[in-house]
């Protein structure tokens, strides 16, 4: 075998590389930070390659261009930011309405409105979840380690077109920013990087409307109506009502394929910290500090954040006494935490910083210690 | 030559939602019979809208089509174009659409000039949502939001699109659609950002409400006022009030078209991997061969 390529790259520029990897032949973007280096190095590379690379009059303009470009044939992608997200939202709606394969990277950064650019924030999770109107279901991604948002990055465009659906690539900026060494993954240690036409005989169940693109010589019709399986706008309740239950049931009910967490440590764990993203990190060194000190702790990082894990999670809560969420915003991960125990009496707590610092171990340490005396 | 509307329409989606007497549907004629006589293929063109009464259209139309969010026709229109340049990409649009909410998607779309034809069908009202002034209904005028009249200045939109850059820009009218089939050929065939705007009635919401209740009398007011370009050049300020010229407004062969561009720039981006891989190769065939340094070492893992 050979030696394996490593490199030493921030997640920026490992999310633009996986995606040249991944088959990304597409992108259209606006200039925001802190997603800036993804932009500026697909300008690079895109046409080296035969691909597209678009920066456009604005956030919304360049995620109506990913949609054109997908529903072209192409492996489309952009990237953007906090307030960038919020008016890609509209067109993010017409990709899940019209079941077209994106992917759409958020840098995190503080908000709302303009907020602390660029100092790292977990802030958008619900809005990836819930930003565009209307019933939907999403899926995101919240990888943590280097090697692990480039198999995420590769993931993301696999998933999107096995699920016809956009797929949101969630990091935070010190995820984004951080230069560290790794090994690039080997094809088989990735998820699968097939041409359209591959899915379009896989997984044409996952798409109401004709599975086509454009220039196929079906003469299909996209619209962001209402549409019954042949494409075309209708008002029939029963058609309507199947047409969302479509939307929201592919992905719900295939969760268990979806699904990715990092467990550490949680086989004896009285503790149970729920995190995700760069906060992962500085919990799992917590965690080791912790257990030299005798306290039973243990980890589970979220992986893909939507759907959200909610049975492993209600499963995981109900073997210890008490969870600590450590996030990067008031608490959104903490209140899905709340749910998915549907336990009233679970003693949980947050570590939440929103001041445009990193989480670091100590923050996760002091808190476990704190629960720990209390149990 | 007898021409067949059937196989350019989709029959079984009819009735369609336009009012009677609406302009859309001579403007949605003339486009499939300049497509056709084009020789333009319903298998490789790309028909887009945004959201109103004229983005309506290509669910009609039996080709590829697409009907987007509101105003944002152009950019995914851009999207479809730069994915596959060598295919069609036509896209129509209501004055709401392109100038209010679209207007930086319409601008952006003249500056880059990419070889898409815009039709942008003006009736000077928002038809759908029930009649409220658009950014071409004319000063003065009454709207559902304008019960006093309208205070908001009027665009001149083939204007913008010549400032903005757009290589080719005509205005036309509905009464005349014989002509108008000229103006968006003379679109369909240039190498660029075409504009054709055509004037058209909106008798249920516009006419209604500013004495132009009856959809032929509409019709024949818009025509009145429509003047060809060589007699408009003539006319005083004060002749010009109320008028609007009609015909190729503007049109510049010189501006590089962008889909040309860029196939230049990802050859120059591909050249220099070449040459940088060439140079790299160079640079290893110098280096000392293993046979020359008496062959790889046994203990090597």
């Amino acid at each position: 075998m050979n030696v394996r390529d490593r490199v030493f790259w921030a997640g920026n520029e490992i999310i633009a590389e996986a995606a040249v990897r991944a088959g990304c032949n597409f992108y259209a973007g606006y200039p925001i930070t802190p997603s800036s280096e993804i932009a500026a190095l697909l300008s690079l590379r895109l046409p080296q390659l035969g691909g597209v690379f678009l920066q456009m009059e604005d956030e919304i303009a360049a995620m109506g261009a990913v949609v054109g470009g997908s529903l072209g044939g192409s492996k489309a992608m952009t990237a953007t930011s906090g307030p960038g997200f919020s008016l890609k939202q509209e067109n993010l709606g017409y990709a899940i309405m019209t079941e077209t394969p994106c992917v759409v990277v958020d840098v995190q950064r503080g908000g709302p409105s303009t907020g602390t650019p660029t100092a790292p924030a977990q802030g958008d999770i619900m809005q990836a979840r819930w930003g565009t109107h209307g019933d939907h279901t999403i899926i995101a991604l919240t990888p943590g380690y280097p090697v692990e948002v480039y198999r995420e990055t590769v993931r993301a465009f696999h998933l999107s077109e096995v699920y016809r659906t956009p797929v949101i690539l969630l990091i935070d900026e010190v995820i984004a920013h951080t230069t560290e060494s790794f090994e690039i993954p080997t094809d088989s240690e990735l998820d699968p990087v097939q041409p359209r036409n591959w899915y379009q005989e896989k997984y044409a169940e996952n798409s109401f409307r004709p599975f086509f693109d454009f220039y196929q010589g079906k003469h299909i019709h996209v619209t962001g109506l209402t549409h019954n399986k042949a494409g075309f706008a209708t008002t029939v309740p029963e058609i309507v009502q199947e047409s969302i239950e479509h939307l929201v049931n592919k992905i719900l009910l295939k969760q268990k394929d979806i699904e990715r967490n990092e467990s550490y440590m949680l086989d004896d764990a009285e503790i149970a910290i729920i995190t995700f993203g760069s906060p992962g990190r500085a919990s799992k060194v917590a965690v080791d500090e912790a257990r030299k000190e005798g306290i039973k702790v243990g980890l589970m990082r979220i992986i893909t954040f939507w759907p959200f894990p909610k049975d492993t999670i209600r499963a995981l809560v109900d073997n210890v006494k008490a969870v600590i969420v450590p996030e990067m915003n008031m608490g959104m991960l903490r209140m899905e935490v709340e749910r998915a125990a549907m336990r009233r009496d679970v003693s949980l707590h947050g570590v939440n910083r929103v001041g445009g610092v990193p989480i670091e171990p100590k923050d996760v340490l002091e808190k476990i210690r704190e629960v720990h005396r209390g149990l | 030559m007898a021409f067949s509307y059937a196989e350019w329409l989709r029959p079984e989606l009819m009735p369609h939602i336009w009012c009677p007497g609406c302009g859309i549907g001579i403007v949605l004629k003339t486009l499939i019979r300049s497509m056709e006589s084009m020789g333009w293929d319903q298998d490789t063109t790309g028909f887009v809208s945004g959201i109103g009464c004229t983005s309506r259209a290509p669910g009609y139309v039996n080709m590829n089509t697409l009907h987007t969010t509101h105003g944002r026709a152009m950019t995914f229109a851009t999207g479809l174009k730069m994915a596959a340049p060598e295919r069609n990409v036509v896209v129509m649009a209501g004055d709401g659409d392109s100038a209010a909410i679209g207007g930086n998607h319409l601008i952006h779309s003249c500056r880059r000039n990419i070889n898409i034809t815009l039709v942008i069908v003006n009736n000077e009202i928002y038809g759908m949502t029930g009649g409220q002034f658009s950014p071409t209904t004319p000063g003065g005028s009454k709207a559902a939001t304008s019960p006093y009249g309208n205070i908001d200045p009027g665009f001149d939109l083939c204007k913008l699109c010549i400032a903005a850059g757009a290589t080719y820009v005509a205005r036309g009218h509905v009464a005349n659609a014989i002509y108008l089939e000229r103006l968006i050929k003379g679109g369909l065939s240039h190498k660029g950002f075409a504009v054709i705007e055509v004037m058209s009635n909106c008798h249920t919401q516009f006419g209604r409400r500013n004495k132009h209740p009856d959809p032929a009398e509409l019709v024949q007011h818009i025509a009145s006022n429509a003047v060809m370009l060589s007699k408009w050049e003539k006319l005083t300020a004060e002749e010009r009030e109320g008028k609007y010229p009609i015909g190729v407004l503007h049109k510049d062969t010189e501006k590089p078209e962008y889909t040309e561009q860029y196939a230049k720039l990802q050859k120059f981006a591909q050249d220099r991997v070449r040459e940088a891989s060439r140079k790299i190769a160079e640079a290893e065939s110098m280096k000392p061969k293993p046979e020359a340094t008496g062959g790889a070492s046994p203990f090597e893992v």
